[in-house]
């Protein structure tokens, strides 16, 4: 985010907790501990949830931006020691969640079973986000949403290609016509 | 071997340091700009100017590492990712708190004039009076029209885009055309001027940005990544604007890694002869001599600078016969504002990425309306249609939710006020006695705060700011007050005041030290009041106007 102005802008499109982590892009993070390890298959278990969160439509999905990749490097570098814990817990948590659901873990289950899961977990961690305390860790759920969503759409692949990016505008309209359909800018 | 002897020294590159080295050297005087840190080379040293967030290794944000190299830095908005290395580390370049006050500051060439924000107005008497009308701080020796043929003159060259709104609170300028408001601010202009009877105004922001090509630049190609540098010269700094027109004479010689730790000051001739230079990288000593010295170090560091000078004759330094050297710091003290949902437009869009925002101009103590606080405040925002950083209400996962999430959201718009600091003695810097920089100089020690007006008014920028949006239907308005702690406005000034008379002001109606006169203190340091709006503009004006009078008076044989 660039200056005051738009942050000012972006204060103050919090309503009601609406917008997902926006103070975290405001914010960006506060101290964390080091000496996290992802293994290969905990990046294919994030890329797997960021898939369903956001899959390939008729554009690319999450696992093409590699947002599993992206979500380690920021737990690891921007996160809070007490952040990362409830993000590395909620590995555990969400597969726990997944066999009560459907008797297999995540990564076993099906594309509908993952995408009802996700659906309820979302839910869990709307509800939760409502009623904690502003300096109480949040719902790791709500950390996973937040990175996918981030790390798709400030990916090269969805800005060019699920959203529309032009490097260098040369004008400003402030009034162009708009239609159902034609995406958003990427930045 | 360089030379040691110059017509003029420049202390500070920045953004009124780069206007006096171009006035100064157009005239015909040879002058030495010193910087106390490293060249950025106009285009060639903008290095991330053209990332993008994923062209970055964290998407532009900020690490734990940086948070912890950067104590002061990680208040605020500018610790990040994409121009980390134009923020002077905190860790180098240390100063005390007596009271917490959010210091962001450039040490480069260009200064902070490579990353401030544009936004460029003119005071008008209200501002110019307002000190003696209300008996705070000391009456400024100048008004509106000995200054209005400089506001004319240096927004010819810098380029400053604008709208001739004719407001009396806020003078109009030789405007490059105007950008575009959106829709929804032209629809919330529109209705705030019928809801309080044109009384108050929505008008697009001016910025030192130019819509057309100016001065050799090609112009603003709406990209709005203006503090990464510009490779195409879109907007004012010293690199784009003043460095090359003082280059062009010929009679410039800017040397970075000078860290100016005294000006020479003869007491019998009640003259300034020069400069001691600290060079950074080497830690040697160097004197340079000049028959003008201009201190353009920004404001607290022109301060430190005079703290620093001449403490043979006054123990407080180079200015401080006075009361004033080093008090009535003032800032603009942010954090309030409101924001909401426009219903509608649904089928409108913007085009390109706008490097500006809306303003409305003050409207509070003027013409009739009194509150029960003195002075005024503005508001800068921006109305536009929300991007994937929004909840959909059908859907949360899956394909339908990211496919909602590529179109634009509903339209919403926010603002928060830019409020004005009364001059107070109490409000001050000091040297420490203790603490040490990198280089072994002192360091400042800062006590400042918000006092009771600046308390009473934030309220009125709440409460205003509320208002306007929901009469100007404006749906699901929330207001918020969050921190207004002194500094953040990134616009420190003050602390060299002028003023009329020589016991309560450091400089005179022409920026030249009661005590030295000739030396010459044109950055922030000068101003006796804050007004609301942003600053850079007068300290252009001011320091173009005093570099003619330096100049003719040492022609006369005066200096």
């Amino acid at each position: 985010m660039m200056n005051r102005r738009e942050a000012l802008s972006r204060v103050a499109l919090i309503m009601g907790g609406t917008v997902l982590g926006a103070e975290a892009f405001l914010a960006g993070c506060t101290t964390g501990a080091t000496g996290l390890k992802f293994t290969k298959d905990d990046i294919s278990f994030l890329n797997e949830i960021a898939e369903t969160i956001l899959p390939a439509t008729n554009t690319p999905g999450a696992k093409e931006a590699k947002v599993g990749e992206f979500m380690t490097v920021i737990v690891t570098d921007c996160y809070e020691a007490k952040d990362q814990t409830a993000f590395m817990d909620g590995f555990k948590k969400l597969n726990e969640a997944a066999t009560k659901a459907s008797g297999k873990t995540f990564m076993q289950a099906t594309a509908e079973q993952r995408h009802s899961l996700l659906v309820d977990l979302d839910k869990e961690a709307a509800a939760f986000q409502k009623t904690k305390k502003p300096d109480e860790t949040k719902h790791y759920f709500t950390m996973l949403k937040e990175l996918t969503l981030w790390g798709f759409f400030s990916s090269e692949v969805g800005a060019t290609k699920a959203l529309r990016y032009i490097a260098v505008p040369g004008k400003y309209e402030g009034t162009v016509p708009y239609k159902k359909g034609d995406k958003a800018w990427a930045t | 071997m360089a030379e040691q002897q110059y017509d003029a020294i420049v202390v500070g590159s920045g953004i009124s340091g780069g206007w006096a080295a171009k006035e100064l050297t157009q005239k015909g005087l040879k002058v030495l700009m010193l910087e106390r840190g490293r060249n950025i080379e106009h285009i060639k040293d903008y290095v991330n100017a053209d990332k993008e967030a994923w062209d970055h290794p964290h998407r532009g944000t900020r690490t734990q590492e940086m948070i912890k190299d950067y104590p002061v830095l990680k208040r605020d908005y500018p610790l990040n990712e994409t121009n980390l290395d134009y923020w002077c580390s905190d860790k180098e370049s240390p100063y005390v708190e007596t009271k917490r006050f959010d210091w962001f500051r450039g040490y480069h060439v260009g200064g902070r004039s490579l990353m401030w924000g544009r936004q460029s107005y003119r005071w008008s008497d209200l501002d110019f009076e307002a000190n003696a009308k209300d008996g705070h701080g000391v009456d400024w020796p100048v008004r509106y029209k000995e200054i209005e043929p400089w506001y004319d003159y240096v927004e010819k060259f810098a380029g400053i885009s604008g709208n001739r709104d004719g407001l009396a609170v806020l003078p109009d300028g030789q405007f490059l055309p105007a950008m575009d408001l959106t829709c929804v601010e032209k629809d919330v202009a529109a209705r705030l001027k019928d809801v309080y009877k044109g009384s108050r105004h929505l008008i697009i922001g001016r910025t030192a940005n130019i819509t057309v090509p100016h001065e050799g630049r090609p112009g603003c190609q709406f990209r709005n990544k203006c503090w990464l540098g510009c490779p195409f010269g879109g907007y004012f700094s010293t690199q784009s604007s003043t460095l090359p027109a003082a280059m062009a004479t010929g009679n410039l010689t800017l040397r970075p890694w000078s860290i100016v730790t005294e000006i020479k000051y003869d007491k019998d001739k009640k003259r300034a002869t020069g400069v001691t230079v600290l060079d950074a990288e080497t830690n040697k000593t160097i004197e340079y001599k000049a028959k003008i010295i201009f201190v353009n170090a920004s404001t607290l560091n022109s301060t430190w600078l005079l703290m620093n000078s001449a403490t043979d004759v006054w123990e407080g330094g180079l200015g401080s016969s006075s009361d004033a050297l080093g008090k009535n710091l003032m800032d603009h003290h942010l954090g309030v504002g409101a924001g909401g949902m426009v219903e509608g437009y649904e089928d409108k869009y913007t085009f390109g990425r706008r490097a500006n925002g809306f303003y409305i101009p003050r409207f509070r103590n003027v013409g009739d309306d009194k509150r029960d606080y003195v002075r005024g405040f503005g508001y800068q925002g921006s109305g536009s249609r929300q991007n994937w950083r929004r909840d959909v209400a059908e859907f949360s996962i899956g394909g339908d939710y990211k496919d909602a999430l590529t179109e634009p959201g509903s339209w919403t718009i926010g603002m928060g006020g830019f409020g004005e600091m009364l001059p107070d003695p109490t409000n001050k810097v000091t040297l420490d006695k203790t603490v040490k920089d990198k280089w072994g100089l002192n360091v400042l020690n800062i006590d400042c705060e918000l006092k009771e007006n600046e308390k009473k008014m934030r309220k009125d920028i709440f409460a205003d700011a509320q208002e306007m949006l929901e009469k100007a239907g404006v749906k699901n308005v929330t207001a918020h007050d969050g921190d207004g702690t002194p500094g953040r406005g990134i616009h420190e000034m003050g602390t060299a005041r002028m003023g009329r008379d020589s016991k309560t002001s450091v400089l005179n109606g022409n920026n030249q030290v009661w005590d030295a006169p000739n030396v010459f203190v044109t950055d922030g340091a000068f101003m006796a009041s804050s007004s609301c709006v942003n600053p850079s503009l007068t300290y252009m004006a001011f320091t173009a106007r005093a570099a003619e009078f330096a100049v003719n008076e040492l022609k006369k044989g005066n200096l």
